[in-house]
């Protein structure tokens, strides 16, 4: 089961603007870049082409582990406004 | 909007355990919770635990959304591809812990505190606290300012508002771990004749080793009535230091020979995750200022020695409610008078526990490998020897296990007991 399919079983109301985001010029100095591998659901991508991260926050978990992983403290991290983000069900 | 006496962030089991109380009190209490509904954004093992839930809500098991009352708490220490388990089994003289569903258990958590008479506000984010010269006078949301005497914080491992006052620094990525879950449909017989249980009862499992081998890492698995809950924590150091996916992880621990038959033929309905507090007593920020106190997982109030995290919260919320009613009536919510909150909690299970288990992670930490490879390998092993009865010589056999405990230089004590093998078989 991939994650894709994992994030598929979710509910989730997606906000118009993202709760997440990063100063990308950190990113490009960054050689770990360990949020695209510890996130539980896989919200950041490194894109080489473009030398930016994408951020997925439309299917962020709100469980906070990439600005705790992040060694620059480069996440900006907030909730979702009310209403929006992950609805469990069986939490 | 009417002032308050005390606003309470966040409706998870510390928070309504606060409101609850000061309701009860006849203390005029809102309780706000950004959810669409209490339990929307938390996520658990897990148990609650009966007799600290009970002392909340009374016989509870009568009424609440509870999904079944374990009786049977089992290890499984696995190999790559084998596992010896060890339980303990016992009759349900009376209630220990119960597996609930969060978002059915929270819910009907709240309208008990509601019924109470405390005031309850859902979908609501608080944006901030609003500090004015130094002085803490109530909270922001996204729609207005809402005015108090005392800030009960219980917003959850993340907590943005005791980092807001500086109550409580960064969390480091070793005293954190992020546990993902997955929540499988199986019919409800299915799962008794699996676990060997009955109608009413449930299984509580913890894993060690496997995929999780040589990890600071535990996996879990709980009956519900109609579900298998199973997943794992692992420490956010280890994800990085190993370059490892926790969905990945989860993967593999479901296709372990000995996990795959219990989740046979299961439908994965839902896939969560979230941050577990690990830091223990040492990791504990301050708990308490002027007019304003934090409970929970906030407060890191998480003894992950004995997996109780829900219990302390609502401990904490409830002695954090007993000192605001005390100061409300006092008419001094000063830091003096709600340091109270501090010495009860010094005084219960809640400090006392996490104090016994101060140094515990690190022991454990520094010995992972034993727990999480070896152990299994040789109960593994140990077993192997026990059932199998083919040419070679028993004694090279117990020889084997014994080598595998001194290459991995267990036990000094192993010499002692091969020189006690070798006397007990001298003619």
């Amino acid at each position: 089961m991939n994650i894709n399919e994992k994030l598929a079983t979710l509910k989730y109301n997606k906000d118009s603007e993202s709760h997440l985001s990063v100063d990308n010029d950190v990113c490009m100095r960054c050689t770990d870049k360990c949020c695209t591998f510890i996130c539980p659901a896989n919200v950041y991508e490194w894109n080489e082409q473009k030398c930016t991260l994408t951020i997925r926050y439309e299917n962020c978990l709100e469980c906070g582990a990439c600005k705790i992983a992040c060694d620059k403290k480069n996440i900006f991290w907030r909730y979702p406004n009310s209403g929006f983000g992950v609805k469990f069900k069986n939490g | 909007m009417d002032k308050f006496e005390v606003a309470v962030i966040g409706a998870g089991p510390s928070g309504v355990s606060a409101a609850i109380t000061l309701a009860r009190a006849g203390k005029k209490v809102l309780l706000v919770e950004r959810g669409d509904g209490a339990g929307d954004k938390n996520v658990f093992g897990g148990t609650i635990y009966a007799v600290q839930t009970a002392d909340i809500f009374p016989e509870f098991w009568n009424s609440a959304p509870v999904e079944r009352s374990i009786t049977e708490q089992k290890i499984f220490m696995l190999t790559d591809e084998d596992s010896s388990q060890f339980s303990y089994k016992y009759k349900l003289r009376e209630h220990k812990a119960f597996t609930v569903n969060r978002a059915k258990w929270d819910r009907w958590a709240v309208c008990q505190a509601v019924d109470a008479g405390a005031y309850y506000a859902p979908k609501t984010l608080v944006k901030q606290i609003i500090v004015e010269n130094g002085k803490i006078l109530g909270i922001e949301t996204e729609f207005e300012k809402i005015y108090c005497e005392i800030v009960i914080i219980a917003d959850g491992i993340n907590s943005i508002f005791a980092k807001q006052l500086g109550l409580r620094n960064d969390i480091k990525d070793k005293d954190v771990s992020v546990s993902v879950k997955e929540t499988i449909e199986l019919p409800k017989e299915k799962i008794e004749d699996r676990f060997n249980l009955d109608e009413e009862t449930g299984c509580a499992c913890k894993i060690l080793g496997g995929p999780l081998k040589n990890k600071m890492a535990l996996g879990f698995m709980y009956t519900n009535k109609n579900t298998v809950s199973l997943g794992f924590s692992i420490g956010i150091d280890e994800l990085k230091k190993h370059h490892l996916k926790p969905y990945e992880i989860m993967d593999e621990l479901k296709s372990h020979p000995t996990i795959s038959s219990y989740i046979k033929g299961g439908k994965v309905i839902e896939y969560s995750s979230h941050l577990i507090p690990e830091g223990g007593y040492n990791c504990i920020p301050k708990v308490y200022d002027n007019r304003v106190m934090v409970v929970g997982d906030a407060a890191m109030l998480v003894n992950n020695i004995h997996f109780e995290g829900t219990n302390l919260a609502m401990l904490s919320g409830k002695l954090a409610a007993e000192t605001a009613i005390d100061a409300l009536n006092r008419q001094d919510c000063s830091a003096s008078v709600l340091s109270e909150y501090y010495k009860k909690l010094e005084n219960s299970i809640v400090i006392k526990d996490l104090r016994t288990h101060k140094n515990t992670i690190d022991v454990i930490r520094k010995n992972i490998s034993t727990l999480t490879s070896l152990y299994p390998e040789l109960a593994c092993q140990f077993f192997d020897i026990m059932s199998s009865a083919d040419y070679i010589p028993k004694r090279a056999k117990y020889r084997k296990f014994l080598s595998t405990v001194i290459k991995k230089g267990m036990l000094p004590s192993v010499p002692l007991a091969i020189l006690a093998m070798e006397k007990c078989f001298k003619k």
